[in-house]
C-alpha cells in the first residue's frame, strides 16, 4: 500500500512523461519534480519484497521462482534501468543521449505498472505449483500462460490507476501548460479506472475462486499441506456476502476515482481521493482473496494461506516490533524531506 | 528430487557474477559517503568554500557510482526468491528478518536523503545539509551491517533450530544472530575495506590532477583527507581481517585449512605457508615456503592448540555424515507420521548434523543405506577448492599490506608538503587505483566460495537450495544480466572518466 501511494505517483508520472512534456525544458521540469523522491519511494517495493520474505517465506519462494521470467523483466525495467535512467540522463548534454534515457524513463514506468498488474491477475487466477513432502516447490506452468485475458485486464487496471495518480502529482508540482495536460490525462485515466475496475468486478464472478473446507487453526505450524481447499466459480465474491461491511473497500475504490473525475482541478484534494481510490482497489484484491495469498491450480492443498505460509511466531513478533519502531521514524524524516523541497518546480531550479 | 545439476551450476554462476558485480560499487559507496561527511564537516567548521566545492565534486562522482550500487543490489534480493527458492523457504524465517530490517533502517534512510543531498544545496541551511550528508553515510553503513548480519548467519548459523513440522530452520534467539561474532568481525572488516577504497579513489584521482598540474589546492587538500583516513582504515582492515581469521579458526576450520593449503594437521603451533601450489587431486601442496608458528598464533591465539588439516577434518565430516544419516532417516519417518516419538528423539539427538545427511543426496538416492564409499565421497565433498582459496587469500592480504605502505608514504609526503613534486609517487598512486577493488573481490571469493559446498554452513548444501527451474529460463536470465550489466559498465566508466577529466574546475561550467 505504501508502495502504491508513493511510488505510484512517480511511476505514473514517468508514464505520462512523453505525453505531458513536449520540449526539453518541460521534460526537465517533470523529471525534477520526481527526481528527489522516486528513490525513497522505490524502497517501498524493495521493503515489500523483504517483508514478504521475512513474513511469508513460502509466498516469496513460490512467486519469485514460479513467475521467473516476468520477475526478471520487472527487475530489469524497474530495479535496474529506472534508477540508472534518472541518474544518468542529465549527465551529458547530447540530444541523442537524453532522448535515449527519456525512452528508458518511460519504459521504466510503464513496464512495472503493467507487470505488477499482471502478477496480481495471476495471483487471483491461481498459479500451477505444488509442494513435495520436503516442501520443495515445483512450478508446472509456462511463461506464456501468465498472459491470460484476465491478467492483461488487471495489468490495464494497474496502468490507468497509476497514470491517474501520477498525473495529479504532476498537477500539484508544476504549472501551466504541463499542469493542464497532466490534469487532462489524469481525469481520463480515472474514468478508465472506473470502467476497468467495474468490469473486473463482474469478470471475477466468472472465474474460479477458492475457499477452505472446515477450519484452519491460525496458530498451528506453518505447513501448507495440512488443510483442504475447494473451488467454486465466483468464489472470490464469497467474503462480501459473508461480511457485508467489506463492501466498503471496493466502494472506496470506485468513489475515489469518481471524485477524481469531478474535482481533478483541485489537485491536492484530488490527490488524496486518488490515494484513497488506490487503497480501495488494492484492498479489494486482499479482501476478496482472504485468507488466501497464492492459490494453486495444480494441487489445491498446496495453496498458500495467510496463516500457513507464514514465518514462525517469534519472527513475526520481531518484525512487528521493528515496524513499530522504524515506521514512525521513516515517516518523520520523509515528511521533513517533502517539506524541505515543497513548492512548484520551475525551469530555473 | 534435486534440481538438475545444470540449473544449480548456472544459478550459482549467475549469483556469483551478479554479486561480484554489485560488490564493485558497494565499497566505493561506503567509503565515499563517509569521506563526504568528513569534508562537509570541515566546510561547516572552517566555512572555506573550497571544502564545499570538494564535497560537491566528490559527491557528483559518488552519485554516478551509487546509482549502480542500488540497481545491482536489488538483483541479489530477487535472486533469493527466483533461483534459490528452497533456500528462501528453508531459512526465510531467520534470513528474511535482517533483510527486512535493512530495508526499514537503511534503505529508507539512504534513498530518502540521497535526493535531497543533490537537490538541497540551495534550499537547506549549512547545518541541515551536513546532517543530510551524515544520514546518507549512516544509511550506507546500516545497510552493510544488516546484510552482513544475514551473511554472518550463513557462515555461522546460531540462534535457530530445525522444525520438522515445517521443514525449515526457525529463529528462536535473535540476540545471537545479531551479535554473532562472525557478523561483527565481517562488518568492521568490510566497512573499513570500503573506507580504503574510497580513500584510494580520492588519492588516485587527486594524483591525476596534480600530474596534470590542475586543481592544485583542491587536490592537495583531498589527498590529506584521503591519506589520513586511508591509513587508519588500512590498518583496521588488516587487524580486523586477523580477527576474522581467528573466528574462522573457531567456526569454519575447513575454510582455514583450505586457505592454508594444509592437508595434514601440524603439531602446535602451526606454521604459516606464504607460497605454495596446492593440488586438489593428489592432496598435497607443493613448493611451500613457511613461516614457523605464525598460523597457530593467528588461528588459535595460543601455542598449544593444533590447527586441523584437511585429512583430519574430512574424518570429522565422515562422523558427522553418519550422524546426519540417522537424522535423515528419522526425518523421513516423521514426514510420514509426525507423531512418531522415537523418530523425534533420534532427530533431536542428531539435529546438528542433518545438513551432512542432506549432503549425501548428491551421491545416492538411498541416504540411510549409503555405502562407505559414498560416505567417503561426501566427506571429501566438504573440501572447498583449495588452490583458488589459497591464492585469492594471498592476493587480498598482499594488497592489504601494500595499502598500509602506500598510505603511510602518502601521509608523510602530504604533511611535509612535498607530494605535488614527487611525480614518481603520484604515478604509483594513480596506478594503484584498481587494487582495492581487486582485494575486495578476492575477499568475497574467500568468504563465499570458501563456504562451499554449503549455502548455510553445515546446515544446507548449496545444491539443495536451488529452485527447480527450467535450464532455458536460467540461460535467458543469465544472458540478460550479462548483456545489461556490460552495457551499464560501459556507460558508468565512460561517465566517470568524463567527469574526472573535466575536474572540479570545469564541471561547474559544463
Amino acid at each position: 500500500m505504501g508502495f502504491a501511494v508513493t511510488d505510484g505517483f512517480d511511476l505514473g508520472a514517468a508514464i505520462l512523461f512523453p505525453l505531458v512534456a513536449k520540449n526539453e525544458t518541460e521534460r526537465r521540469i517533470v523529471l525534477n519534480a520526481i527526481g528527489p523522491f522516486w528513490e525513497g519511494n522505490q524502497v517501498w517495493i524493495i521493503l515489500g519484497a523483504g517483508a514478504i520474505f521475512a513474513a511469508w517465506p513460502y509466498v516469496y519462494a513460490v512467486a519469485f521462482s514460479g513467475f521467473y521470467l516476468l520477475m526478471l523483466l520487472l527487475l530489469l525495467t524497474m530495479g535496474i534501468s529506472r534508477p540508472v535512467s534518472f541518474k544518468y540522463r542529465d549527465k551529458l548534454p547530447s540530444l541523442y543521449w537524453r532522448r535515449f534515457w527519456d525512452r528508458i524513463v518511460f519504459i521504466g514506468g510503464i513496464f512495472p505498472a503493467v507487470i505488477i498488474g499482471i502478477l496480481v491477475g495471476n495471483v487471483l487466477l491461481g498459479a500451477p505449483f505444488h509442494f513435495d513432502d520436503t516442501l520443495r516447490i515445483y512450478y508446472t506452468g509456462s511463461f506464456w500462460d501468465l498472459f491470460q485475458p484476465f491478467a492483461w485486464w488487471c495489468g490495464l487496471t494497474s496502468l490507468v490507476m497509476l497514470v491517474m495518480h501520477g498525473g495529479l502529482y504532476l498537477a500539484i508540482k508544476t504549472e501551466h501548460p504541463i499542469r493542464s495536460r497532466a490534469i487532462f490525462w489524469s481525469r481520463w485515466a480515472a474514468f478508465a479506472l472506473i470502467i476497468c475496475f467495474a468490469v473486473g468486478g463482474v469478470w471475477i464472478a466468472f472465474i474460479m475462486g477458492y475457499s477452505i473446507v472446515g477450519t484452519v487453526d491460525p496458530f498451528a505450524y506453518s505447513n501448507p499441506l495440512h488443510k483442504e481447499v475447494t473451488t467454486m466459480i465466483g468464489g472470490w465474491l464469497e467474503n462480501y456476502s459473508r461480511y457485508p461491511l467489506s463492501m466498503m473497500i471496493p466502494a472506496l475504490g470506485l468513489l475515489g476515482a469518481c471524485s477524481v473525475v469531478i474535482i481533478a482541478h483541485y489537485s491536492r484534494c484530488a490527490f488524496i481521493c486518488s490515494s484513497l481510490s488506490m487503497i480501495g482497489v488494492i484492498g479489494t484484491v486482499g479482501v476478496s482473496m482472504f485468507p488466501f495469498i497464492l492459490p494453486s491450480t495444480d494441487d489445491l492443498q498446496s495453496s498458500l494461506l495467510v496463516w500457513d505460509a507464514s514465518s514462525g511466531r517469534f519472527t513475526l513478533l520481531l518484525m512487528l516490533f521493528a515496524v513499530i519502531v522504524f515506521l514512525p521514524i521513516i515517516l518523520l524524516y520523509t515528511s521533513w524531506v517533502y517539506y524541505a523541497l515543497r513548492g512548484k518546480v520551475h525551469d530555473q531550479y | 528430487m534435486l534440481p538438475a545439476s545444470d540449473v544449480i551450476a548456472l544459478s550459482r554462476l549467475q549469483f556469483g557474477l551478479t554479486a561480484l558485480y554489485h560488490f564493485l560499487f558497494v565499497p566505493l559507496t561506503l567509503g565515499l559517503s563517509t569521506l563526504l561527511g568528513i569534508m562537509e564537516t570541515v566546510y561547516f567548521i572552517s566555512k572555506r568554500p573550497i571544502w564545499c566545492e570538494m564535497t560537491k565534486y566528490w559527491g557528483l562522482l559518488f552519485g554516478i557510482n551509487v546509482a549502480m550500487g542500488v540497481a545491482t543490489g536489488v538483483t541479489l534480493e530477487f535472486q533469493f526468491g527466483t533461483n534459490w527458492s528452497y533456500y528462501s523457504h528453508y531459512v526465510g524465517d531467520v534470513f528474511g528478518t535482517p533483510l527486512a530490517i535493512e530495508g526499514l533502517m537503511a534503505f529508507f534512510l539512504e534513498a530518502t536523503f540521497i535526493g535531497i543531498f543533490f537537490f538541497g544545496w540551495d534550499r537547506l541551511s549549512k547545518g541541515a545539509h551536513l546532517i543530510v550528508t551524515w544520514m546518507l553515510a549512516a544509511g550506507a553503513s546500516f545497510s552493510a551491517l544488516w546484510i552482513l548480519v544475514a551473511n554472518g548467519w550463513m557462515q555461522n548459523p546460531l540462534g535457530a533450530h530445525f522444525n520438522y513440522h515445517t521443514m525449515r530452520m526457525e529463529l528462536h534467539d535473535f540476540y545471537s544472530v545479531l551479535f554473532n561474532e562472525v557478523a561483527q568481525a565481517k562488518f568492521v572488516h568490510t566497512i573499513s575495506a570500503g573506507y580504503v577504497t574510497g580513500s584510494m579513489f580520492i588519492l588516485s584521482v587527486s594524483a591525476y590532477f596534480l600530474l596534470c598540474g590542475r586543481n592544485l589546492a583542491f587536490a592537495k587538500r583531498s589527498i590529506v583527507v584521503a591519506a589520513a583516513f586511508g591509513l587508519a582504515s588500512a590498518l583496521c582492515v588488516v587487524v580486523l581481517g586477523d580477527e576474522s581469521g581467528y573466528l574462522a579458526g573457531l567456526n569454519q576450520k575447513m575454510k582455514i585449512a583450505a586457505i592454508e593449503g594444509m592437508w595434514d594437521t601440524e603439531p602446535a603451533p602451526a606454521g604459516l605457508t606464504v607460497i605454495g601450489f596446492p593440488d586438489q587431486n593428489e592432496h598435497v601442496t607443493r613448493y611451500t615456503i613457511k613461516i614457523p608458528y605464525l598460523l597457530g598464533l593467528i588461528a588459535t591465539r595460543s601455542i598449544h592448540q593444533p590447527v586441523y588439516g584437511i585429512f583430519d577434518l574430512v574424518d570429522q565430516a565422515r562422523d558427522r555424515i553418519k550422524s546426519g544419516m540417522q537424522a535423515y532417516g528419522a526425518l523421513d519417518q516423521l514426514i510420514k507420521n509426525p507423531n512418531n516419538k522415537r523418530a523425534a528423539t533420534v532427530l533431536d539427538a542428531n539435529q546438528a548434523n542433518i545438513g551432512y545427511g542432506f549432503l549425501l543426496q548428491r551421491f545416492t538416492n538411498d541416504v540411510t543405506g549409503a555405502t562407505e564409499k559414498q560416505i567417503q565421497d561426501a566427506a571429501w565433498y566438504t573440501v572447498p577448492d583449495v588452490f583458488t582459496l589459497f591464492w585469492t587469500f594471498r592476493v587480498m592480504v598482499g594488497c592489504g599490506f601494500y595499502f598500509i605502505v602506500l598510505f603511510t608514504v602518502a601521509y608523510y609526503l602530504a604533511v611535509r608538503r612535498r607530494i605535488s613534486t614527487n611525480r614518481w609517487f603520484l604515478w604509483i598512486a594513480l596506478f594503484s587505483l584498481p587494487l582495492p577493488w581487486l582485494a575486495a573481490e578476492m575477499g568475497w571469493i574467500v568468504a563465499e566460495y570458501g563456504r562451499q559446498p554449503w549455502v548455510v554452513d553445515g546446515l544446507l548444501p548449496t545444491f539443495m537450495g536451488a529452485s527447480s527451474l527450467a535450464v532455458s529460463d536460467v540461460w535467458i536470465s543469465l544472458s540478460g544480466f550479462i548483456l545489461f550489466y556490460t552495457a551499464l559498465a560501459v556507460v558508468e566508466i565512460y561517465l566517470m572518466v568524463k567527469y574526472i577529466r573535466l575536474g572540479p574546475d570545469q564541471y561547474a561550467r559544463h
